[in-house]
């Protein structure tokens, strides 16, 4: 099939690429553009590992297709941290062991900053409520919780 | 003479007996008697075996060693997750 | 810190577990958190190479039938197809008997199918192309005729007289004559005389349980990227447990001299036991020798479920009597597992440590590994063990609820310690399972008051632990930093537990030691990461390594002083005049001997290769608060608590996140998870929708109790901890379910529908 030419912004910069029409945003960027922070653990949106945002909305980047990509912001585990400074989430998931293997870990930053953009101050139920599209299998989501409510915490006093 | 217990599954396949007697120093040795001693053992042992000795359960090392009064039990081969 | 508060050490000499330890225990970050949390780290999938080609697997609609006909010529003439491979394209050499095989042979079928598809999901060709929507699309072009047989998805019903035969002749020696041909290994075990101590019970109950197979689940698929030319040579990046085995297994498959295939680990997401064989890493093999050019492969969810392996499922009579007073009389099991269509399910393990937590009389249990038109099972966590636990410690809640006694007196009682003959032969050395009971009972979980609508439950938990084939090497750099390099991939932070020790050894601060796991090519043998076996068998021999290179730091001072290295103590990173040479010469930190070790003798390393046989036994003591919703039949765990020895925690954080990640994949056994076949022997749940496993707002916090009774076979007492945390949830949530709503769960999961049929059968009943 005849690739299709897509200008889009990933993490802040204007990309272009030529893609399939058959393929999925989260092949564009694992395959096409190299970055292979978002993961695919199903293919069908079921397990959120491939979590990404476009403008701003949380999405499984394994149920959009590339070309949809165009003219939207897309953002991705890599744009998460400042420079070399690590954003609180990704701090505070290191602290708190939030992570065993790590294969979630992605998809959980970009859906857990995604809620703290929209709520700063929320509680235990809604942080698992929010992230139970993204599935993890090695901690029993304990201290992931703990993480995010504690970011939360700590990003309210610094603003 | 060390004695070794068997799982009732290989008792049929050592006369009926629970409990042999052979010599070994090491659990290598104690294999190698057992499967002169009861060829029929042969191929469980060589399928995979583990051997309890003093209750620790040495899953590969056939050069661990065995004293003359240590409690050993063939147990079958662990895996693990 | 002052050097008289800190212990000194001989270097090379064994360590005391009640050492007072400076780095071990303490929770520093660990060292591949910062790749992991920025996307850095490289999972199977994140590999590429100049000139790849992707792959995909052809894979059977079928549950059992023969391959007549297999014609690959249309997929081969389309363009950008590379390569397409067959069973045709693999060893001829692998051992294979008519009758029985050898696990080569078992994985090789598994791998690619020879005469016979044995599972829905088996594959039967391969694919390489230079895309992979080009692939996929050359697999339909591939014409595959089949000659469907009869099949059997069940235990109880592939072991009737008139079961389908998933392959004939495949039974060893061990099954009792008289059994149908899918039966292919038993096991007995027990001691005492059971008969006599069902006599002297005041109650005895006998029931049925049954379990479902549920999929280890990780969250990263199956994936690797394989070269290899037709001299023989090639390189493997894989996701797996254990790349030695790997590179072991491929070679024997494809003809290949072992040390001629390099293997290297990516980081791995996931395996819980599911990576601990090869699926995809033969085929993408020998799509590359075929096509000449790297090739990746990369497994679809779907194709996971179908295609890896579960864990067995399982169909148990439990007996067991007790007395009064809550002593245990008598206990007896049997145990029939299917494994899928190849020998293996772990019914010995399942016998040998259903009764492992009691100090029984009279003990008998029986195992039976059955065949069925099932994908190849493959471990999961501990496993065998956690549908025992179900079934066991579910007939000794419901002794305890008619005998009026509380579980937790009564499996004291009961408990097995120091010098309890175990249930499956020998003499327990020192075990915590009392300890793990008396934390529980003390625990003020145990003893806060339950909301109406909730049941509390409680259940023991058991695992062997592991030790294995361990190589481990350390070398010191110039500025006095540490590599350490090991042969066991790092699931679940094992990087910070293996700089741990080392820091402990040598006596230099966490951050100045890198971990790496080394491929196939850099290090000696190393089994799987398995049998809750890394921190306990790498550790050991990276203590020992690190011990080793003390060793040659304390020459290289003792050369300096002109002083015997008997008189060179090790403390606290520095080689300390000891005896008559006491206060001779001021301490010599690490640092300043690396910084001239080119010119003392040359580099400083350590080495330590072994197969370490002093593995501890674990258990574990759960205690679960769940609540029933009687209209909808479903459960909620609202509170849950988990009580484990580890021995010794070399990083608490990670040894709790252990604790909780067994927790809560039990929780997803005993409430949702399960394989689902239609009566075509179709698997019809591959997908997480369908097949659900646990998310974020199923569950509660999940409180942690580590308890420490040293491993004497460790220098710092550590047990396995990774496996035992999943054998209790099943009993411990059935039996809560049992107190909230007076209904008792024999079959798993306890979904809502099947509590509704309970709750109904009650109401019928009142």
């Amino acid at each position: 099939m005849k690739k299709i030419h897509v200008t889009t912004k990933i993490n802040g910069d204007t990309v272009e690429f030529l893609c399939d029409p058959r393929e999925t945003l989260l092949d564009v960027l694992r395959d096409r553009l190299g970055l292979t922070g978002a993961k695919e653990g199903c293919g069908t949106g079921d397990c959120g590992a491939c979590s990404v945002t476009v403008d701003g909305r949380l999405t499984c980047s394994c149920l959009m297709l590339g070309v949809e990509a165009e003219g939207h912001e897309i953002g991705t585990v890599e744009g998460i941290a400042d420079g070399e400074e690590l954003h609180p989430l990704q701090k505070k998931f290191i602290e708190y062991a939030a992570l065993q293997c790590g294969i979630c870990t992605p998809g959980i930053l970009v859906a857990a900053k995604n809620l703290l953009e929209r709520n700063p101050d929320p509680t235990e139920e809604e942080v698992r409520y929010w992230l139970a599209g993204n599935l993890c299998r090695c901690t029993g989501y304990d201290k992931i919780i703990r993480a995010v409510l504690d970011t939360a915490a700590e990003m309210r006093e610094a603003s | 003479m060390p004695e070794v217990h068997l799982w009732s599954g290989l008792r049929a396949l050592a006369g009926g007996r629970e409990v042999v007697e052979v010599e070994g120093r090491t659990v290598g040795e104690l294999l190698d008697a057992l499967v002169a001693a009861y060829p029929a053992l042969k191929e469980p042992i060589e399928a995979g075996v583990s051997v309890a000795v003093d209750g620790r359960v040495i899953a590969s090392a056939l050069n661990e060693p065995v004293r003359p009064d240590s409690e050993i039990y063939l147990m079958q081969r662990l895996r693990g997750g | 810190m002052a050097l008289d508060e800190y212990k000194p050490q001989k270097g090379g000499s064994e360590l005391e577990t009640d050492h007072q330890f400076k780095y071990v225990g303490t929770r520093p970050d660990r060292p591949d958190g910062f790749d992991k949390v920025t996307g850095r780290a490289r999972f199977g999938a994140d590999m590429y190479a100049p000139g790849m080609l992707h792959a995909a697997i052809l894979r059977s609609p079928h549950a059992h039938a023969r391959i007549v006909r297999i014609d690959t010529s249309k997929a081969e003439a389309m363009e950008g197809v590379k390569a397409v491979v067959t069973r045709a394209d693999f060893s001829k050499n692998v051992p294979f008997a008519p009758g029985m095989a050898g696990e080569f042979w078992n994985i090789l079928e598994n791998v690619m199918a020879g005469e016979k598809v044995l599972y829905d999901g088996h594959a039967v060709a391969a694919v390489a192309a230079t895309t992979p929507l080009i692939a996929r699309d050359a697999l339909k072009a591939i014409e595959v005729e089949y000659e469907i047989l009869p099949h059997v998805t069940d235990v109880d019903e592939a072991m009737k007289p008139d079961a389908p035969v998933i392959r004939e002749g495949a039974a060893d020696k061990s099954v009792p004559e008289g059994m149908h041909p899918n039966v292919v290994r038993y096991h007995e075990s027990g001691h005492g005389d059971v008969e006599a101590g069902f006599a002297e019970a005041d109650l005895v109950i006998e029931d049925h349980f049954t379990t479902e197979a549920t999929h280890q689940g990780y969250i990263e698929p199956h994936a690797c990227l394989a070269t290899l030319g037709s001299d023989g040579k090639g390189e493997l990046w894989c996701c797996t447990q254990g790349h030695w085995y790997v590179q072991k297994v491929c070679a024997a498959l494809l003809d290949l001299e072992t040390a001629n295939l390099r293997v290297t680990a990516s980081e791995i997401g996931g395996g819980f036991g599911g990576k601990t064989t090869v699926f995809i890493e033969p085929v993408a093999l020998a799509l590359s020798r075929k096509a000449n050019r790297p090739v990746k492969l990369v497994m679809s969810r779907s194709e996971v479920f179908r295609a890896t392996g579960p864990t067995a499922s399982a169909s148990m009579d439990i007996k067991i009597g007790m007395k009064k007073d809550g002593t245990i009389t008598a206990a007896k099991g049997e145990f029939r597992l299917q494994g899928g269509a190849f020998p293996g399910a772990p019914m010995e393990f399942t016998a040998m440590c259903a009764f492992a937590c009691y100090n029984l009389k009279n003990v008998h249990q029986v195992g039976y590994d059955v065949m069925t038109n099932r994908p190849k099972q493959a471990a999961y966590r501990a496993p065998g063990s956690p549908m025992a636990a179900f079934a066991v410690e579910s007939v000794i809640d419901e002794l305890c609820n008619r005998l009026g006694l509380d579980p937790i007196e009564v499996r004291l009682k009961n408990a097995a310690r120091e010098g309890t003959k175990a249930s499956y032969g020998p003499t327990f050395p020192r075990i915590g399972l009392v300890e793990t009971l008396e934390a529980a009972k003390a625990h003020p979980h145990y003893s806060a008051p339950l909301k109406p609508g909730q049941g509390r439950g409680i259940s023991c938990g058991f695992w062997f632990n592991h030790g294995g084939e361990t190589s481990v090497s350390l070398a010191l750099s110039e500025d006095g930093s540490a590599q350490v390099m090991v042969g066991t991939p790092d699931i679940g932070g094992s990087r910070a537990s293996m700089a741990l020790m080392a820091a402990e050894v040598l006596g230099i601060p966490f951050e100045k030691i890198r971990v790496t796991i080394a491929d196939t090519g850099s290090l000696g043998y190393n089994e799987i990461s398995h049998g809750s076996r890394v921190t306990y068998a790498s550790g050991l021999a990276t203590i020992k390594a690190a011990q080793d290179a003390v060793r040659k730091l304390r020459q290289r001072a003792a050369d300096k002083w002109g002083i015997d290295v008997e008189a060179v103590d090790w403390v606290d990173g520095c080689a300390v005049p000891s005896g008559p040479n006491a206060g001779d010469f001021d301490p010599l930190p690490l640092a300043e001997i690396t910084k001239n070790m080119g010119a003392t003798g040359g580099p400083i390393s350590g080495h330590y290769e072994a197969t370490p046989e002093g593995a501890g036994v674990s258990f574990a003591t759960h205690i679960v608060d769940a609540e029933v919703d009687r209209e909808t039949g479903s459960t909620r765990v609202v509170r849950y608590t988990v009580v484990q020895d580890a021995g010794k925690a070399i990083h608490p954080t990670y040894v709790e996140g252990q604790f909780q990640g067994g927790a809560a994949q039990g929780i997803g056994w005993a409430l949702n998870e399960e394989y689902i076949y239609g009566p075509d022997g179709r698997l019809q749940n591959p997908g997480f929708l369908d097949y659900r496993i646990p998310v974020a707002s199923d569950l509660p916090m999940i409180d942690t109790v580590i308890v420490e009774v040293p491993n004497p076979g460790h220098p710092y007492g550590v047990r396995g901890v990774g496996e035992t945390s999943i054998c209790p949830p099943l009993a411990a949530i059935a039996n809560a379910v049992s107190n909230a709503a007076g209904v008792r769960l024999r079959d798993l999961p306890m979904r809502p529908s099947r509590i509704l049929e309970e709750l109904e059968k009650q109401q019928g009943d009142a």
